[in-house]
Protein backbone atom coordinates (compact mmCIF):
# COMPACT_ATOMS: atom_id res chain seq x y z
CA UNK A 1 0.00 0.00 0.00
CA UNK A 2 2.71 2.47 1.08
CA UNK A 3 4.78 1.34 -1.86
CA UNK A 4 1.93 2.05 -4.24
CA UNK A 5 1.40 5.47 -2.70
CA UNK A 6 5.06 6.41 -3.09
CA UNK A 7 5.10 4.96 -6.57
CA UNK A 8 2.17 7.13 -7.65
CA UNK A 9 2.70 10.31 -5.71
CA UNK A 10 6.40 10.64 -4.94
CA UNK A 11 8.01 8.45 -7.56
CA UNK A 12 11.79 9.15 -7.44
CA UNK A 13 12.36 8.37 -11.12
CA UNK A 14 9.50 10.64 -12.23
CA UNK A 15 10.61 13.27 -9.75
CA UNK A 16 14.09 13.35 -11.22
CA UNK A 17 12.73 13.64 -14.75
CA UNK A 18 10.34 16.44 -13.79
CA UNK A 19 12.72 18.63 -11.78
CA UNK A 20 13.97 20.65 -14.80
CA UNK A 21 10.35 21.31 -15.86
CA UNK A 22 9.30 22.36 -12.39
CA UNK A 23 12.30 24.66 -11.93
CA UNK A 24 11.53 26.39 -15.24
CA UNK A 25 7.89 26.65 -14.25
CA UNK A 26 8.77 28.12 -10.87
CA UNK A 27 10.93 30.77 -12.54
CA UNK A 28 8.04 31.80 -14.81
CA UNK A 29 5.69 31.91 -11.80
CA UNK A 30 8.12 34.22 -10.01
CA UNK A 31 8.46 36.33 -13.17
CA UNK A 32 4.67 36.75 -13.39
CA UNK A 33 4.58 37.70 -9.70
CA UNK A 34 7.37 40.23 -10.26
CA UNK A 35 5.23 41.83 -12.98
CA UNK A 36 1.75 41.63 -11.50
CA UNK A 37 2.44 42.49 -7.84
CA UNK A 38 4.17 45.87 -8.48
CA UNK A 39 1.67 46.76 -11.22
CA UNK A 40 -1.24 45.82 -8.96
CA UNK A 41 0.14 47.81 -6.03
CA UNK A 42 0.84 50.84 -8.24
CA UNK A 43 -2.62 50.60 -9.79
CA UNK A 44 -4.30 50.14 -6.43
CA UNK A 45 -2.44 53.05 -4.89
CA UNK A 46 -3.40 55.27 -7.83
CA UNK A 47 -7.05 54.28 -7.45
CA UNK A 48 -6.98 54.96 -3.71
CA UNK A 49 -5.27 58.33 -4.09
CA UNK A 50 -7.61 59.35 -6.91
CA UNK A 51 -10.51 58.48 -4.60
CA UNK A 52 -9.59 61.45 -2.37
CA UNK A 53 -11.08 63.81 -4.94
CA UNK A 54 -14.06 65.92 -3.81
CA UNK A 55 -16.03 65.12 -6.96
CA UNK A 56 -18.80 62.68 -6.15
CA UNK A 57 -18.98 61.66 -9.80
CA UNK A 58 -15.33 60.60 -9.84
CA UNK A 59 -15.69 58.74 -6.58
CA UNK A 60 -18.69 56.87 -7.98
CA UNK A 61 -16.77 55.96 -11.14
CA UNK A 62 -13.76 54.73 -9.17
CA UNK A 63 -15.96 52.56 -6.94
CA UNK A 64 -17.73 51.21 -10.03
CA UNK A 65 -14.35 50.32 -11.58
CA UNK A 66 -13.16 48.62 -8.39
CA UNK A 67 -16.38 46.68 -7.87
CA UNK A 68 -16.57 45.66 -11.53
CA UNK A 69 -13.20 43.94 -11.37
CA UNK A 70 -13.84 42.54 -7.90
CA UNK A 71 -17.02 40.86 -9.17
CA UNK A 72 -15.38 39.51 -12.35
CA UNK A 73 -13.76 36.08 -11.79
CA UNK A 74 -10.08 36.50 -12.76
CA UNK A 75 -10.12 33.33 -14.87
CA UNK A 76 -13.03 34.68 -16.92
CA UNK A 77 -11.18 37.98 -17.37
CA UNK A 78 -8.04 36.13 -18.47
CA UNK A 79 -9.91 33.96 -20.97
CA UNK A 80 -11.69 37.04 -22.30
CA UNK A 81 -8.43 38.96 -22.76
CA UNK A 82 -6.54 36.02 -24.23
CA UNK A 83 -9.19 34.62 -26.57
CA UNK A 84 -11.27 37.75 -27.11
CA UNK A 85 -8.75 40.52 -27.82
CA UNK A 86 -7.31 38.91 -30.98
CA UNK A 87 -10.81 39.24 -32.50
CA UNK A 88 -10.60 42.99 -31.83
CA UNK A 89 -7.37 43.01 -33.84
CA UNK A 90 -5.11 43.02 -30.79
CA UNK A 91 -2.79 40.04 -30.98
CA UNK A 92 -1.15 39.35 -27.64
CA UNK A 93 0.84 36.52 -26.13
CA UNK A 94 -0.10 34.62 -23.00
CA UNK A 95 2.30 36.55 -20.75
CA UNK A 96 0.85 39.89 -21.86
CA UNK A 97 -2.71 38.58 -21.43
CA UNK A 98 -1.91 37.29 -17.95
CA UNK A 99 -0.25 40.57 -16.98
CA UNK A 100 -3.15 42.70 -18.22
CA UNK A 101 -5.93 40.54 -16.73
CA UNK A 102 -4.31 40.01 -13.35
CA UNK A 103 -3.11 43.61 -13.01
CA UNK A 104 -6.67 44.85 -13.52
CA UNK A 105 -8.01 42.30 -11.06
CA UNK A 106 -5.39 42.86 -8.36
CA UNK A 107 -5.36 46.67 -8.76
CA UNK A 108 -8.98 46.78 -7.72
CA UNK A 109 -8.37 44.60 -4.66
CA UNK A 110 -5.27 46.59 -3.65
CA UNK A 111 -7.20 49.78 -4.40
CA UNK A 112 -9.99 48.84 -2.01
CA UNK A 113 -7.44 47.96 0.71
CA UNK A 114 -5.44 51.19 0.30
CA UNK A 115 -8.67 53.20 0.26
CA UNK A 116 -9.74 51.68 3.58
CA UNK A 117 -6.24 52.32 4.94
CA UNK A 118 -6.24 55.98 3.96
CA UNK A 119 -9.73 56.44 5.39
CA UNK A 120 -8.56 54.92 8.68
CA UNK A 121 -6.06 57.74 9.18
CA UNK A 122 -7.55 60.54 11.24
CA UNK A 123 -8.24 63.79 9.34
CA UNK A 124 -6.34 65.65 12.03
CA UNK A 125 -3.12 64.02 10.79
CA UNK A 126 -3.61 65.67 7.42
CA UNK A 127 -4.45 69.04 8.93
CA UNK A 128 -1.55 68.93 11.41
CA UNK A 129 0.96 67.96 8.70
CA UNK A 130 -0.25 70.77 6.43
CA UNK A 131 -0.12 73.21 9.36
CA UNK A 132 3.56 72.39 9.97
CA UNK A 133 4.23 73.53 6.42
CA UNK A 134 4.41 70.20 4.57
CA UNK A 135 3.04 70.28 1.02
CA UNK A 136 0.22 68.02 -0.19
CA UNK A 137 2.60 65.50 -1.76
CA UNK A 138 4.89 65.28 1.27
CA UNK A 139 1.91 65.01 3.60
CA UNK A 140 0.59 62.10 1.57
CA UNK A 141 3.86 60.21 1.24
CA UNK A 142 5.46 60.96 4.61
CA UNK A 143 2.46 61.19 6.96
CA UNK A 144 -0.71 59.61 5.57
CA UNK A 145 0.53 56.60 3.59
CA UNK A 146 2.89 55.16 6.25
CA UNK A 147 0.04 55.09 8.76
CA UNK A 148 -2.46 53.87 6.17
CA UNK A 149 -0.20 51.00 5.13
CA UNK A 150 0.47 50.02 8.74
CA UNK A 151 -3.26 49.91 9.45
CA UNK A 152 -4.00 47.54 6.57
CA UNK A 153 -0.76 45.56 6.48
CA UNK A 154 -2.42 42.16 7.12
CA UNK A 155 -4.84 42.78 4.24
CA UNK A 156 -1.98 43.81 1.95
CA UNK A 157 -0.03 40.67 2.77
CA UNK A 158 -3.16 38.55 2.42
CA UNK A 159 -3.91 40.00 -1.00
CA UNK A 160 -0.32 39.52 -2.17
CA UNK A 161 -0.62 35.89 -1.13
CA UNK A 162 -3.78 35.64 -3.25
CA UNK A 163 -1.93 37.14 -6.23
CA UNK A 164 0.79 34.48 -6.07
CA UNK A 165 -1.88 31.77 -5.92
CA UNK A 166 -3.72 33.51 -8.77
CA UNK A 167 -0.75 33.06 -11.12
CA UNK A 168 -1.58 29.33 -11.28
CA UNK A 169 -4.58 30.26 -13.47
CA UNK A 170 -2.12 31.30 -16.17
CA UNK A 171 -1.71 27.57 -16.88
CA UNK A 172 -5.12 27.71 -18.58
CA UNK A 173 -3.76 29.96 -21.35
CA UNK A 174 -0.66 27.74 -21.71
CA UNK A 175 1.77 30.07 -20.00
CA UNK A 176 4.57 27.69 -18.91
CA UNK A 177 4.39 28.51 -15.20
CA UNK A 178 4.66 26.04 -12.32
CA UNK A 179 1.24 24.37 -12.61
CA UNK A 180 1.43 24.20 -16.41
CA UNK A 181 4.87 22.62 -16.33
CA UNK A 182 3.72 20.14 -13.68
CA UNK A 183 0.82 19.12 -15.93
CA UNK A 184 3.08 18.80 -18.97
CA UNK A 185 5.44 16.67 -16.94
CA UNK A 186 2.51 14.60 -15.63
CA UNK A 187 1.34 14.04 -19.21
CA UNK A 188 4.78 12.84 -20.28
CA UNK A 189 5.25 10.42 -17.39
CA UNK A 190 1.65 9.26 -16.79
CA UNK A 191 2.31 9.84 -13.11
CA UNK A 192 0.90 12.55 -10.82
CA UNK A 193 4.18 13.02 -8.88
CA UNK A 194 4.92 16.37 -10.61
CA UNK A 195 1.51 17.70 -9.47
CA UNK A 196 2.18 16.69 -5.88
CA UNK A 197 5.63 18.27 -5.99
CA UNK A 198 4.22 21.47 -7.55
CA UNK A 199 1.67 21.67 -4.72
CA UNK A 200 4.58 21.18 -2.30
CA UNK A 201 6.52 24.02 -3.94
CA UNK A 202 3.56 26.40 -3.59
CA UNK A 203 3.23 25.31 0.03
CA UNK A 204 6.91 25.93 0.83
CA UNK A 205 6.81 29.28 -0.98
CA UNK A 206 3.64 30.58 0.68
CA UNK A 207 3.47 28.84 4.04
CA UNK A 208 5.64 31.46 5.85
CA UNK A 209 3.26 34.20 4.71
CA UNK A 210 0.18 32.23 5.78
CA UNK A 211 1.72 31.78 9.24
CA UNK A 212 2.74 35.44 9.44
CA UNK A 213 -0.78 36.45 8.52
CA UNK A 214 -2.33 34.30 11.24
CA UNK A 215 0.04 35.76 13.82
CA UNK A 216 -0.69 39.33 12.71
CA UNK A 217 -4.44 38.79 12.77
CA UNK A 218 -4.21 37.31 16.25
CA UNK A 219 -2.19 40.28 17.51
CA UNK A 220 -4.70 42.73 16.04
CA UNK A 221 -7.57 40.80 17.58
CA UNK A 222 -5.94 41.03 21.01
CA UNK A 223 -5.31 44.78 20.80
CA UNK A 224 -8.72 45.59 19.30
CA UNK B 1 -17.35 49.07 -35.27
CA UNK B 2 -19.53 46.60 -37.16
CA UNK B 3 -16.62 44.13 -37.11
CA UNK B 4 -16.41 44.64 -33.37
CA UNK B 5 -20.13 44.03 -32.92
CA UNK B 6 -19.96 41.04 -35.24
CA UNK B 7 -17.24 39.53 -33.08
CA UNK B 8 -18.38 40.38 -29.57
CA UNK B 9 -22.19 40.59 -29.75
CA UNK B 10 -22.99 38.45 -32.73
CA UNK B 11 -26.78 37.82 -32.61
CA UNK B 12 -26.61 34.38 -34.26
CA UNK B 13 -23.89 33.13 -31.95
CA UNK B 14 -25.60 34.64 -28.93
CA UNK B 15 -28.76 32.76 -29.81
CA UNK B 16 -26.86 29.47 -29.72
CA UNK B 17 -24.97 30.42 -26.56
CA UNK B 18 -27.81 31.84 -24.46
CA UNK B 19 -29.55 28.59 -23.42
CA UNK B 20 -26.17 26.99 -22.65
CA UNK B 21 -24.98 29.95 -20.58
CA UNK B 22 -28.27 29.90 -18.65
CA UNK B 23 -27.75 26.19 -18.00
CA UNK B 24 -24.19 27.07 -16.93
CA UNK B 25 -25.54 29.66 -14.49
CA UNK B 26 -27.68 26.95 -12.92
CA UNK B 27 -24.61 24.73 -12.44
CA UNK B 28 -22.52 27.65 -11.08
CA UNK B 29 -25.26 28.45 -8.56
CA UNK B 30 -25.74 24.80 -7.62
CA UNK B 31 -21.99 24.31 -7.12
CA UNK B 32 -21.70 27.50 -5.03
CA UNK B 33 -24.77 26.53 -3.00
CA UNK B 34 -23.28 23.11 -2.25
CA UNK B 35 -19.85 24.45 -1.29
CA UNK B 36 -20.90 27.29 1.03
CA UNK B 37 -22.67 25.24 3.75
CA UNK B 38 -20.12 22.41 3.82
CA UNK B 39 -17.12 24.74 3.80
CA UNK B 40 -18.42 27.20 6.40
CA UNK B 41 -19.82 24.52 8.74
CA UNK B 42 -16.61 22.48 8.55
CA UNK B 43 -14.60 25.62 9.31
CA UNK B 44 -16.87 26.47 12.23
CA UNK B 45 -16.62 22.91 13.60
CA UNK B 46 -12.81 23.01 13.38
CA UNK B 47 -12.59 26.38 15.13
CA UNK B 48 -14.87 25.13 17.94
CA UNK B 49 -12.75 21.95 18.25
CA UNK B 50 -9.73 24.21 18.51
CA UNK B 51 -11.16 25.93 21.60
CA UNK B 52 -10.81 22.55 23.39
CA UNK B 53 -7.07 23.33 23.50
CA UNK B 54 -5.95 19.78 22.72
CA UNK B 55 -2.38 20.09 21.44
CA UNK B 56 -2.70 16.97 19.35
CA UNK B 57 -5.92 18.08 17.62
CA UNK B 58 -4.83 21.69 17.26
CA UNK B 59 -1.67 20.65 15.44
CA UNK B 60 -3.72 18.90 12.76
CA UNK B 61 -6.24 21.73 12.52
CA UNK B 62 -3.50 24.33 12.03
CA UNK B 63 -1.70 22.17 9.44
CA UNK B 64 -4.98 21.66 7.57
CA UNK B 65 -5.81 25.37 7.60
CA UNK B 66 -2.29 26.37 6.53
CA UNK B 67 -2.03 23.87 3.68
CA UNK B 68 -5.38 24.77 2.15
CA UNK B 69 -4.74 28.48 2.48
CA UNK B 70 -1.27 28.27 0.92
CA UNK B 71 -1.86 25.96 -2.07
CA UNK B 72 -3.69 27.59 -5.01
CA UNK B 73 -7.28 26.27 -5.38
CA UNK B 74 -6.70 25.34 -9.03
CA UNK B 75 -3.79 23.11 -7.97
CA UNK B 76 -6.04 21.46 -5.39
CA UNK B 77 -8.83 20.84 -7.93
CA UNK B 78 -6.37 19.36 -10.43
CA UNK B 79 -4.81 17.13 -7.76
CA UNK B 80 -8.24 15.84 -6.71
CA UNK B 81 -9.43 15.33 -10.27
CA UNK B 82 -6.27 14.00 -11.94
CA UNK B 83 -4.22 12.48 -9.08
CA UNK B 84 -6.81 10.78 -6.84
CA UNK B 85 -7.78 8.32 -9.61
CA UNK B 86 -4.31 6.78 -9.13
CA UNK B 87 -5.56 5.77 -5.68
CA UNK B 88 -8.67 4.30 -7.27
CA UNK B 89 -10.82 7.29 -6.28
CA UNK B 90 -12.46 8.69 -9.39
CA UNK B 91 -14.64 11.71 -8.64
CA UNK B 92 -16.83 13.48 -11.17
CA UNK B 93 -15.76 17.03 -12.06
CA UNK B 94 -18.61 18.45 -10.00
CA UNK B 95 -17.76 16.32 -6.95
CA UNK B 96 -14.06 17.18 -7.27
CA UNK B 97 -14.83 20.92 -7.48
CA UNK B 98 -17.23 20.68 -4.54
CA UNK B 99 -14.68 18.80 -2.41
CA UNK B 100 -11.70 20.98 -3.34
CA UNK B 101 -13.38 24.34 -2.87
CA UNK B 102 -15.15 23.14 0.31
CA UNK B 103 -11.75 22.25 1.80
CA UNK B 104 -10.35 25.67 0.85
CA UNK B 105 -13.38 27.47 2.28
CA UNK B 106 -13.20 25.32 5.45
CA UNK B 107 -9.55 26.32 5.96
CA UNK B 108 -10.27 30.04 5.55
CA UNK B 109 -13.47 29.92 7.66
CA UNK B 110 -11.64 28.08 10.44
CA UNK B 111 -9.08 30.90 10.62
CA UNK B 112 -11.78 33.59 10.45
CA UNK B 113 -13.90 32.00 13.20
CA UNK B 114 -10.85 31.28 15.32
CA UNK B 115 -9.60 34.87 15.07
CA UNK B 116 -13.10 36.06 15.98
CA UNK B 117 -13.44 33.67 18.93
CA UNK B 118 -10.04 34.62 20.36
CA UNK B 119 -10.87 38.31 20.02
CA UNK B 120 -13.58 38.01 22.67
CA UNK B 121 -11.89 39.00 25.96
CA UNK B 122 -10.97 36.10 28.27
CA UNK B 123 -12.97 37.73 31.06
CA UNK B 124 -16.15 36.88 29.15
CA UNK B 125 -15.26 33.17 29.35
CA UNK B 126 -14.37 33.39 33.01
CA UNK B 127 -17.41 35.41 34.00
CA UNK B 128 -19.88 33.17 32.22
CA UNK B 129 -18.23 29.98 33.55
CA UNK B 130 -18.38 31.54 37.02
CA UNK B 131 -22.13 32.06 36.72
CA UNK B 132 -22.42 28.29 36.32
CA UNK B 133 -22.77 27.95 32.52
CA UNK B 134 -21.01 24.92 31.04
CA UNK B 135 -18.28 25.19 28.40
CA UNK B 136 -20.69 24.49 25.52
CA UNK B 137 -23.33 26.92 26.77
CA UNK B 138 -20.67 29.59 27.31
CA UNK B 139 -19.42 29.17 23.79
CA UNK B 140 -22.90 29.14 22.30
CA UNK B 141 -24.63 31.82 24.31
CA UNK B 142 -21.87 34.22 25.35
CA UNK B 143 -18.78 33.97 23.16
CA UNK B 144 -20.28 33.10 19.80
CA UNK B 145 -22.84 35.94 19.57
CA UNK B 146 -20.01 38.43 20.16
CA UNK B 147 -17.56 36.71 17.82
CA UNK B 148 -19.91 36.31 14.86
CA UNK B 149 -20.05 40.09 14.40
CA UNK B 150 -16.35 40.13 13.70
CA UNK B 151 -16.47 37.04 11.49
CA UNK B 152 -19.25 38.13 9.13
CA UNK B 153 -17.43 40.69 6.93
CA UNK B 154 -14.37 38.52 6.13
CA UNK B 155 -16.63 35.49 5.76
CA UNK B 156 -18.80 37.35 3.23
CA UNK B 157 -15.73 38.30 1.19
CA UNK B 158 -14.39 34.77 1.29
CA UNK B 159 -17.75 33.33 0.27
CA UNK B 160 -17.82 35.67 -2.77
CA UNK B 161 -14.26 34.66 -3.64
CA UNK B 162 -15.25 30.98 -3.51
CA UNK B 163 -18.33 31.65 -5.67
CA UNK B 164 -16.10 33.32 -8.26
CA UNK B 165 -13.68 30.42 -7.80
CA UNK B 166 -16.26 28.00 -9.21
CA UNK B 167 -15.09 29.28 -12.63
CA UNK B 168 -11.99 27.13 -12.01
CA UNK B 169 -14.22 24.07 -12.28
CA UNK B 170 -14.39 24.74 -16.04
CA UNK B 171 -10.82 23.38 -16.18
CA UNK B 172 -12.00 19.98 -14.94
CA UNK B 173 -14.91 19.92 -17.40
CA UNK B 174 -17.74 20.95 -15.07
CA UNK B 175 -20.40 22.40 -17.41
CA UNK B 176 -20.65 25.75 -15.63
CA UNK B 177 -20.77 29.21 -17.26
CA UNK B 178 -17.17 29.54 -18.42
CA UNK B 179 -16.98 25.95 -19.64
CA UNK B 180 -20.06 26.36 -21.85
CA UNK B 181 -18.82 29.74 -23.07
CA UNK B 182 -15.39 28.48 -24.17
CA UNK B 183 -17.02 25.44 -25.84
CA UNK B 184 -19.43 27.54 -27.91
CA UNK B 185 -16.64 30.01 -28.66
CA UNK B 186 -14.48 27.18 -30.03
CA UNK B 187 -17.34 25.77 -32.13
CA UNK B 188 -18.38 29.10 -33.63
CA UNK B 189 -14.91 30.73 -33.76
CA UNK B 190 -16.52 33.83 -32.28
CA UNK B 191 -15.97 35.29 -28.80
CA UNK B 192 -19.57 36.50 -28.26
CA UNK B 193 -20.24 33.64 -25.79
CA UNK B 194 -17.46 35.08 -23.63
CA UNK B 195 -19.24 38.46 -23.57
CA UNK B 196 -22.38 36.66 -22.46
CA UNK B 197 -20.44 34.72 -19.82
CA UNK B 198 -18.94 37.96 -18.53
CA UNK B 199 -22.44 39.44 -18.20
CA UNK B 200 -23.67 36.29 -16.47
CA UNK B 201 -20.89 36.50 -13.87
CA UNK B 202 -21.50 40.20 -13.33
CA UNK B 203 -25.22 39.54 -12.88
CA UNK B 204 -24.42 36.95 -10.22
CA UNK B 205 -21.57 38.61 -8.35
CA UNK B 206 -21.82 42.39 -8.78
CA UNK B 207 -24.84 42.60 -6.43
CA UNK B 208 -22.94 40.51 -3.87
CA UNK B 209 -19.82 42.70 -4.08
CA UNK B 210 -21.96 45.81 -3.60
CA UNK B 211 -23.79 44.11 -0.71
CA UNK B 212 -20.46 43.20 0.89
CA UNK B 213 -19.67 46.92 1.19
CA UNK B 214 -22.88 47.36 3.14
CA UNK B 215 -22.08 44.34 5.33
CA UNK B 216 -18.64 45.75 6.04
CA UNK B 217 -19.96 49.10 7.24
CA UNK B 218 -22.84 47.47 9.12
CA UNK B 219 -20.62 45.12 11.14
CA UNK B 220 -17.63 47.42 11.54
CA UNK B 221 -15.91 46.95 14.87
CA UNK B 222 -16.15 50.28 16.66
CA UNK B 223 -12.80 50.99 18.25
Amino acid sequence: MIERLVDSFLNPVVLEASVPYLVRGLLVTLEVCALVIPLGIAGGLSLALAYRTRSRLWRGLLIAFIDFFRAFPPLVLLVFVFYGLPFAGIEIGSLAAVTIAFSLNTSSFYGEIFRAGIESVDRGQWEAARATGLGGFRTTTAVILPQAVRNVLPDLIGNTLEVVKLTSLASVVALPELLRMARVSQGLTYNPTPLVVAAGIYLVLLWPFVRLLSLMERRLAVTA
Amino acid sequence: MTAFLHNFVNPEVLQVALPLILEGMRVTLLLTASILPTGILAGLALSVLRTRQSRFLNFFIVVFADVFRAVPPLVILILIFFALPYLGVQLSGFAAAWLGLSLVLAAFSEEIFWAALTSVPRGQWEASRATGLGATATLRRVIFPQAIRLAIPPLTNRAIAIGKGTALASVIAVPEILNHATNVQAQTANPSPLTLAALAYLALFLPLVVASRWVESRFRWKR
